[in-house]
């Protein structure tokens, strides 16, 4: 693939809505996603900075998950799916034939809105499997101790590290496919409603730990909560029905959206 | 199973069919009846396995009058003359050919099951496991005679000599290729169980939550390690309950493996050699057996039969809980 994101400047990204300052980090064109024949995510067009937060919010089946999953081809397995247009890593479509969407998963890391942690694979395993199947040599265990660390659920496991990853609790689940995706280290993040299934403690060090690592990587987070979009994000992007209706700063689209769809939502009219 | 079917139903009132008694009583009624047929039809199995068992456990007193179990299991003799009966040769050659079959047949399988279900295009699966389906259908007298026209000459005159050749140091390939014997019986067994072992896998594969495989994907795995790390371990105890239903399937075949295996009472490591089985001597000799002892025998042969599949079952249930449960604590 090719080169790492080295062109972007470390000053802070521009807050005004679509003004770009650099070549975004993610960049989506006109994408547009079917089912067969259900038009799930429609003429989309974004950008997203590097080191920022992009939470994208939208009632319940309005193609976040869709939108989301485009972003490092998890259509590609879906036989009925369809993607056009164009999403561009560090100014590269990904929709090409020389992108190798093995490389590219690599780079863009994914937490699914359900956990899925392999089940016949211990809690440690989980966590090297990126490792592993990478071929990334070196101390797994000090990787696996990190990540755990950092998706704040060392405490709870590191007594057990050899027992299977079923035997946690959904939360606990969730929080350690968040850590095998961290193991990795991807450039970018996509992150499904990542905390849907924790408690607000759990929740809060998730926060704590989006803000940690947007030093580092580039995150889009789907979330259902307002309060944590508010909380975590830097821009905020509004779906509705298949459609990007309104993106633009997190504190713009929660004070003061253009469209009235936004305001409603986000002011729980709807939805 | 059947215990925890009895747990279900303890309390409840003897089961008596009154079709009407649901029409007007309420659900639980309904519930009721229904535990009721299934609790019959159950138990209906079991005393029909149950009464096989012992119609042959009778059937074979005569012989056992005069021969030990143990001696009976354990000769190697069988001469109805001087009332002399040995099934050691039989077991053998069940056992043996049958090893062969799923040895064989369950690596074929796996990959066939794996073609189909994880890499074939999408609309192209459907063309490759009808045809695997249709193995199923052909009657097993019709592959004793593809085994007598194709198999055993094309093992005599390739087969056999090049493993000879090839792995010859090994002892199950030594002796003059004859065609007719173990490995001929066990190759014909494996096209056999081929279909089931692959409709069961890849049934099994299929089910295999979409979830697990994006796991892997989204690490960056390949479709081939998306399929080992994800397919392969939620199918594991599948695969293993279709492989030991192929072997059960393998250990009863009768008609091929009498035309085959070459019907010699014969005990030899050697794949090439000709052999015997339990289900082909009771084919073979019950419509000549006259004395008692010599039906008492046959009827013996085929209780060793049934114990020997009972005690696979139950190996079986054994093992694909033990694989289900996947490892509880992992050494790394
Ligand atoms: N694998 C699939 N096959 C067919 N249709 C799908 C598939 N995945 C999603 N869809 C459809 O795409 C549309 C958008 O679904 P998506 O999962 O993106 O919604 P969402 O915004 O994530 O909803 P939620 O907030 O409930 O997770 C829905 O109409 C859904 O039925
Ligand atoms: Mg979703």
């Amino acid at each position: 693939m090719n080169a790492l994101a080295s062109s972007a400047p470390d000053s802070a990204p521009a807050v005004a809505a679509g003004a770009a300052i650099a070549t975004p980090k993610v960049e989506v064109q006109k994408l547009n996603v079917w089912f067969a024949k259900n038009h799930a995510v429609k003429d989309t067009s974004l950008a997203v900075q590097v080191h920022t937060v992009l939470a994208v919010i939208g009632p319940s089946g309005c193609g976040k998950s869709t939108f989301l999953r485009a972003l490092n081809r998890m259509h590609d397995l879906v036989p009925v799916a369809r993607v056009t247009g164009k999403v561009l890593v560090d100014g590269q479509d990904l929709y090409t034939r020389e992108v190798d969407p093995v490389l590219l998963r690599r780079r863009v890391g994914m937490v699914f809105q359900r956990p899925n942690p392999f089940p016949t694979m211990s809690i440690e395993e989980n966590v090297a499997a990126g490792l592993v199947l990478n071929g990334i040599s070196g101390n797994h265990a000090e990787v696996v101790e990190r990540s755990l660390r950092k998706a704040a659920l060392w405490d709870e496991v590191k007594d057990r590290l050899g027992h299977a990853a079923t035997s946690l609790s959904g939360g606990q689940q969730q929080r350690l496919c968040i850590a095998r995706a961290l193991a990795i280290e991807p450039e970018v993040l996509l992150m499904d409603e990542p905390a849907s299934a924790l408690d607000p403690i759990a929740t809060a060090k998730i926060e704590e730990l989006i803000h940690e690592l947007k030093e580092h990587y580039t995150i889009i987070i789907v979330t259902h909560s307002m309060q944590q979009a508010a909380r975590v994000s830097d821009h905020t992007a509004f779906f509705y029905m298949g459609e990007l209706v309104e993106m633009g700063a997190t504190e713009q689209i929660f004070t003061n959206p253009k469209e009235r769809r936004t305001e409603d939502y986000v002011t729980g009219k709807f939805g | 199973m059947a215990e925890s079917r009895a747990n279900v139903l303890d309390g409840a009132p003897p089961m008596v069919e009154r079709p009407q008694s649901t029409d007007t009583a309420g659900e639980g009624a309904g519930d009721r009846l229904y535990y009721g047929v299934l609790w019959v039809l159950g138990f209906f199995v079991l005393v029909v396995a149950g009464l096989i068992v012992l119609n042959l456990a009778l059937v074979s007193r005569p012989l056992f009058a005069v021969e030990g179990v143990w001696d009976f299991v354990k000769g190697d003799d069988w001469d109805p003359v001087t009332q002399k009966f040995g099934a050691l040769p039989f077991i053998y050659g069940t056992l043996v050919t049958s090893l062969v079959a799923v040895v064989v047949a369950v690596p074929v399988a796996i990959g066939l099951a794996l073609f189909i279900t994880q890499f074939a295009p999408h609309k192209l699966a459907p063309f490759l496991s009808t045809p695997v389906e249709w193995l199923a259908a052909i009657p097993s007298v019709v592959y004793g005679l593809w085994g007598l026209a194709v198999l055993v000459p094309w093992l005599r005159t390739s087969v056999e000599p090049f493993l000879g050749r090839a792995f010859g140091f090994l002892p199950f390939f030594k002796g003059p290729p004859i065609g007719f014997g173990y490995l001929a019986a066990g190759l014909c067994l494996a096209v056999m169980i081929l279909p089931t072992v692959v409709s069961v896998s890849a049934e099994v594969m299929k089910t295999t939550p979409e979830a697990q495989r994006e796991a892997a994907l989204a690490l960056g795995a390949t479709t081939w390690e998306s399929v080992t790390w994800s397919v392969m371990p939620h199918s594991r105890a599948g695969i293993l309950g279709a492989s030991l239903l192929g072997l059960g399937r393998a250990l009863g075949e009768t008609m091929a493996v009498t035309m085959l295996i070459g019907n010699s009472r014969n005990i030899s490591i050697s794949l090439f050699a000709p052999g015997y089985s339990l289900p082909a001597v009771i084919a073979n000799e019950f419509a000549e057996a006259t004395d008692n002892i010599h039906i008492g025998a046959l009827a013996a042969c085929g209780l060793i039969l049934f114990v020997i599949t009972f005690l696979l079952n139950a190996a079986a249930r054994w093992l694909v809980t033990a694989v289900q449960k996947g490892p509880a604590r992992v050494v790394t």
